[in-house]
């Protein structure tokens, strides 16, 4: 038995662990906060070759059969979504080599990080639904001290925000889970997703589906419950906001894609037609609540919650080559918006500011650095031959093949509109000349943190050129999430 | 008993929701608690009362006797009991800071990061 499935969660709790016994040494937690880090890269990777090579892994806490112990399975949407989640988290360590304040680092920045990716990965790799939702809190309460860490007063009135939406949306969840055991008798997602399809009644799965609906969409931050987030991620430092813009909307994404995939398909034309128009809502106002900001971070904040809009898009019209694309667009998505942060704490580093009335002149002083910004912004908006053209692609064709014109309308439109305010960004920032009176110096940023920005660029840059070897692995990941009997197979009578 | 413990669940999320709609810190706080409790206790009573025996297989018998305790909501209650203490715990200190860094407890005064 392959021990690999737990490598991503075990990896960053020891990593943790141990940099809270290296306590106030500030090198001995960089040190082990970026090797933790990249040692969950590595077992990132090799899960994913794994999963790629034999198909599903699942593994078994204390050889437990599956509907009674805990399993951990790693399909490819998990596995993949493990891996960028991984890349991520190495890219934010060592920008946060260069950025983080010394007063955050040495009240435990790094064992947090580490700590919230350990979350991030258990929540992609559970198997049963109570232990994702003891994931989801390991996650939040992670992501809540990184949020007020350091105590500032816009942190603060972001955190108490932040912090009462996720509670409530945890209660939601754990009412869920208690009602769908108290009529499934199991917690199994495999086991669930068998008991569920041959259930008489379904009304009840659909009631039950839409609170799961609520409270993942709160997380997720779909159309009527995203006010926390345009509210409380621009508040933390950077390196804070591109590991949360990165990663915590997109667990509650893969969390609404596995329970809508698994659990509750039988009535199709109603759930997935109500994801669907949320998900054409969630673009539109995301995307004009970004058109009318004027500061970097808030611009970016916006635009995750229209961004989400596409990934939920592909889930509602739930055809292989749709939920293909939802694949194609999180991993696009998760590099794109975490190097846009970067970038935004690079410009705030050499300017001293996030407010585009206070930048300029950028062309002109740093080239490098608005070559860098044009890349996961035309990346954003979709503009070929980058990784963001070919996601929308997918979804737009997905669309078209089931003549759901509104949505594809809408999604086309969100795209133009996207590159309309990364436009006004790029003109504001570093196209008009800087103006006259600069409230705050600036440093020169360095290495530290135009690596991992440049590195994220490339990432882009080479899906762009090479969109096939990544779509093909997304088209496999909807295939076995359209056809989850190699799922259940899996979990429930051992590996094929 | 489900009768009378689903009008006290019922109850607590009402009187939950009813604090948190105040506009202060404490009562959210406190509205955030009754939430998890009403959270906790649905669970303990959705799962249904099947006799008060002990889930173990007596001696000299294969198989559990019917009816016996379902062990299992217990162990989940447990579970979010604990993640909801610490939680709030965190929430306590959180919203204290917040009230000493913001000089309000006014939920309506906290106004600067929205948009």
């Amino acid at each position: 038995m392959s021990l690999l499935p737990v490598l991503p969660v075990l990896i960053p709790l020891c990593a943790a662990a141990l940099s809270l016994v290296a306590g106030r040494s500030r090198r001995l937690q960089r040190l082990l906060g970026t090797a933790g880090a990249f040692a969950g890269l590595a077992a990132a990777l090799a899960l994913l070759a794994a999963v790629d090579r034999d198909g599903i892994v699942v593994l078994r806490m204390g050889n437990w059969p599956a509907p009674f112990g805990i399993v951990f399975v790693a399909d490819l949407l998990a596995a993949i979504l493990v891996t960028v989640a991984a890349v991520i988290g190495s890219a934010v360590a060592v920008y946060s080599l260069g950025s983080m304040e010394p007063e955050r680092e040495a009240h435990g920045y790094y064992p947090l990080l580490l700590v919230l990716l350990m979350g991030v990965n258990g929540a992609f790799l559970s198997g049963d639904i109570f232990n994702l939702y003891v994931w989801f809190e390991v996650m939040l309460i992670a992501s809540f001290v990184l949020l007020a860490l350091g105590g500032e007063r816009h942190q603060m009135e972001g955190a108490v925000k932040y912090v009462t939406l996720n509670m409530v949306s945890s209660v939601l969840f754990l009412a869920a889970v208690g009602i769908l055991y108290g009529t499934m008798g199991t917690l199994n997602f495999a086991d669930l997703a068998v008991k569920l399809r041959s259930m008489e009644n379904p009304g009840f799965p659909n009631a039950l589906a839409m609170l799961f609906l609520v409270a993942f969409g709160i997380k997720a931050a779909i159309f009527p419950l995203f006010f926390w987030l345009p509210a409380s991620y621009h508040t933390p430092p950077v390196a804070v906001s591109a590991v949360l813009a990165g990663l915590l909307t997109k667990v509650g994404v893969y969390a609404l894609i596995r329970v809508f995939t698994l659990l509750f398909v039988r009535d199709t034309a109603y759930t997935h037609g109500l994801i669907l128009l949320l998900s054409g809502l969630t673009m539109v106002t995301g995307v004009l609540g970004a058109a009318a900001q004027s500061d970097f971070r808030r611009i970016l904040s916006f635009h995750i919650v229209s961004q989400i809009g596409y990934m939920i898009m592909g889930l509602g019209l739930f055809s292989p080559l749709a939920l293909a694309g939802s694949v194609f667009y999180m991993v696009h998505h998760i590099l794109v918006k975490a190097n846009l942060f970067l970038i935004s704490g690079i410009v705030h580093r050499e300017r001293g500011s996030f407010s585009l009335e206070n930048l300029g002149g950028l062309y002109r002083d740093r080239t490098a650095l608005a070559i860098l910004f044009l890349v996961p912004a035309f990346s954003l908006a979709g503009v070929p031959p980058l990784s963001g053209f070919f996601a929308k692609l997918a979804l737009v064709r997905a669309g078209l093949d089931l003549r759901s014109y509104a949505i594809v309308a809408a999604a086309l439109v969100v795209g133009l509109l996207t590159l309309f305010s990364m436009t006004k960004i790029w003109a504001e920032a570093f196209w008009k000349p800087a103006p006259a009176k600069a409230t705050a110096e600036g440093f020169p940023a360095g290495a530290a943190l135009y690596l991992p920005a440049a590195l994220l660029a490339a990432l882009t840059i080479a899906i762009g050129l090479w969109p096939g070897p990544l779509f093909d692995l997304a088209q496999r990941a909807a295939g076995q999430l359209t056809d989850p009997a190699g799922y259940i197979r899996a979990v429930l009578e051992g590996n094929p | 008993m489900e009768t009378v413990l689903a009008f006290v669940v019922g109850g607590l999320y009402a009187a939950g929701i009813y604090l948190m709609l105040r506009r202060s810190l404490v009562k959210l706080l406190l509205g955030l608690a009754l939430l998890s409790h009403a959270a906790n206790l649905l669970i303990f009573t959705v799962a249904g009362f099947h006799g008060d025996r002990p889930p173990l297989v007596p001696e000299g018998s294969e198989a559990l006797a019917q009816p016996h305790a379902d062990p299992l909501p217990q162990a989940l209650i447990l579970t979010a009991i604990v993640i909801s203490f610490a939680v709030l715990a965190f929430g306590l200190a959180l919203f204290h800071r917040a009230y000493r860094e913001i000089g309000t407890d006014d939920l309506d005064r906290m106004k600067a990061t929205d948009t």
